[in-house]
């Protein structure tokens, strides 16, 4: 870059600068006066970068592929996962012993629950996917990443979007819609950085050495182009102000709730289900070194689960003012989603045909599978639960939790972490990861963390429907609500159990990545064989 | 047009139309020569290490 458009750069940032602290002085309420702030000092902070850098600039050799930003992905990844593990565990403790609320309003459930799913959303499972699309996509189009250094805009926006999400549930900003949580504000500049995304990506398509686009990248893309789709009319409002938090949606109603699953169900079904896809596409065959199973099964596989996975939300609205036909059509198109879910599943699973001995001496590959095993159990299980006459059961009780966390900390949580145990020692040019045993131990805890977690929910929530609908021959109702909360505790405290075990797994794998990066190697017997006695 | 026109055209034409598309895509997949394709394609990820350049 020449030395004036430096100066552009730096002019043009110190005025963004001001205008946010303009923002912040001008602000109609604290919250927004925050937000506006730690914004201001973002920008702040990448002007005294740029400067340091001056007059040189960053030299960039486009000759090879983008990796350092992938690197920073992986960083953030690991980084995010332990952040939203953490509170996970805090805010099941929380459930069992309300104590642990302390009275304050920062550290209330209410606040920390959004603060937990959007954590491991869009934090953990967010840059697990960026960095993984941006590294898939240069490898299958042997091309550089387009555009530059936008790459870099795209990672640095998605950490100032988490860290203003984050610290606003803490304050109490929340436009308290479903995994959408964030106000106007940090909507619209999700979308700018989103827009970037999609540029880079489809950038390094455009310029592809590789006549076919490989399938893993069909299914990123579908990720990044729905959820920019379902973001932007999900979050149609209002703002009371352009100087304050608040806004109103512009849906109300049965319509806002149709609006809210719609979006709400495809953020399961394009973000953690398609971008997911697109890394068991790429890393199930490299890690096991064998072609896909059926190339042709993963395209159908694409294509059956983009029709059918975007008219499955009413399933959220059984048994509301949604129409009838409406939540029928929901739980049609949920069961027809058993096809293309198995279909994958298979697909996933045979690749590793020919190498499944692989699986003794892998952890990593292990990981990847029982992933693909949890994807599958878990995409038995939603269809299942979305049958009106299950869901008259299940519906409003931790039988849902205990699904959601089968396939976040089974499918998403482990597919991820098999990733970034498979790339994090390429990325820092390591021969091998500093202990495969270690691997191992994570993902034992990890898979036991989960089964005690899935069992107590599915104890739990099926125990909470039966004393929710148990009349007596006079026709009143048995339990009070209160009597279904105190009979669950125990399970609570299990659940919070199952908890600690995947944080202590994700514990032991930053130990074992920081290590790998040092450039270490534990003395150890090699997966497979025995100690010598 | 009315809620109830968009309604029922949803699920009779509409339906039947994105179900002609998803069935011509999946016709597509099976065509003549792309066996050789996606032979190849499925391999793609076990050959770009060859190739890469870091």
């Amino acid at each position: 870059m020449t030395e004036s458009a430096q100066m552009t750069r730096i002019g043009l940032m110190g005025l963004i600068c001001l205008i946010l602290v303009t923002f912040a002085a001008l602000a109609h309420d604290s919250g927004f006066a925050i937000q506006m702030w730690i914004a201001a000092i973002a920008a702040a902070v990448y002007i005294v970068y740029l400067a340091r850098r001056f007059p040189q600039g960053s030299q960039t050799d486009d000759s090879t592929y983008l990796d350092s930003v992938v690197k920073a992905g992986m960083i953030a990844t690991v980084f995010w996962g332990l952040a939203g593990f953490l509170v996970g565990v805090v805010i099941a403790l929380q459930l069992a012993f309300p104590v642990l609320n302390f009275d304050l309003p920062w550290t209330n459930f209410g606040r920390l629950r959004p603060l937990h799913t959007s954590a491991v959303i869009f934090a953990f499972g967010g840059n697990a996917l960026i960095a993984t699309s941006f590294y898939v996509v240069q490898r299958t189009c042997r091309a550089r990443l387009a555009f530059g250094n936008l790459a870099w805009f795209v990672f640095w926006g998605y950490q100032l979007f988490i860290v203003l999400a984050a610290t606003g549930y803490l304050l109490g900003i929340t436009q308290a819609r479903e995994y959408a949580e964030p106000e106007w504000y940090v909507d619209l500049w999700i979308t700018v950085v989103w827009v970037a995304y999609l540029l880079v990506f489809l950038g390094t398509l455009w310029k592809r050495k590789e006549p076919h686009i490989y399938v893993a990248n069909w299914f990123y893309l579908s990720f990044i182009v729905t959820i920019a789709m379902l973001h932007v009319v999900n979050n149609l409002a209002v703002p009371v102000s352009f100087l304050s938090v608040k806004s109103y949606s512009l849906f109300s109603g049965v319509q806002d709730a149709l609006t809210q699953w719609w979006y709400g169900h495809n953020a399961v079904g394009f973000f953690l289900t398609a971008g997911f896809l697109g890394m068991m596409y790429y890393f199930v065959p490299k890690r096991a070194d064998r072609p896909v199973y059926s190339y042709r099964l993963s395209i159908v596989h694409f294509w059956s689960l983009i029709f059918l996975y975007i008219w499955a939300g009413p399933h959220h609205l059984h048994y509301t003012a949604l129409p009838d036909w409406a939540q029928t059509l929901g739980m049609i198109f949920s069961i027809m989603l058993w096809m293309p879910s198995w279909g994958g599943m298979i697909n996933g699973l045979m690749t590793l045909s020919g190498a499944w001995d692989k699986l003794r001496t892998d952890p990593v590959l292990r990981m990847m599978v029982i992933s693909v095993a949890f994807y599958g159990m878990s995409t038995f299980e939603g269809p299942m639960m979305s049958i009106k006459a299950v869901n008259s059961l299940s519906h409003y009780t931790d039988w849902t939790i205990g699904h959601v966390h089968s396939g976040a900390l089974g499918w998403v949580g482990m597919i991820s972490m098999g990733c970034v145990y498979h790339l994090v020692p390429r990325l820092w040019g390591r021969k091998e990861l500093y202990s495969l045993r270690l691997v191992n131990w994570h993902f034992w805890l990890a898979t036991l963390g989960i089964v005690v977690y899935a069992a107590s929910m599915w104890v739990a929530g099926i125990m909470q429907g039966l004393m929710w609908r148990e009349y007596d021959d006079q026709g009143f109702l048995v339990y009070s609500f209160a009597e279904t909360v105190a009979a669950m505790h125990p399970y609570y405290v299990i659940r919070a159990l199952g908890g600690v075990l995947y944080l202590t797994g994700g514990l032991i794998m930053a130990y074992n990545l920081i290590r790998t990066v040092r450039g270490d190697t534990r003395q150890e017997v090699p997966m497979g064989a025995f100690a010598a006695a | 047009m009315t809620y109830d026109s968009l309604r029922h055209f949803a699920d009779s034409w509409g339906l039947l139309i994105l179900f002609v598309i998803f069935l011509l895509i999946v016709v597509f997949v099976f065509r003549p020569g792309s066996t050789k394709l996606y032979r190849r394609m499925s391999r793609l990820p076990l050959e770009d290490d060859k190739k890469e350049k870091d």
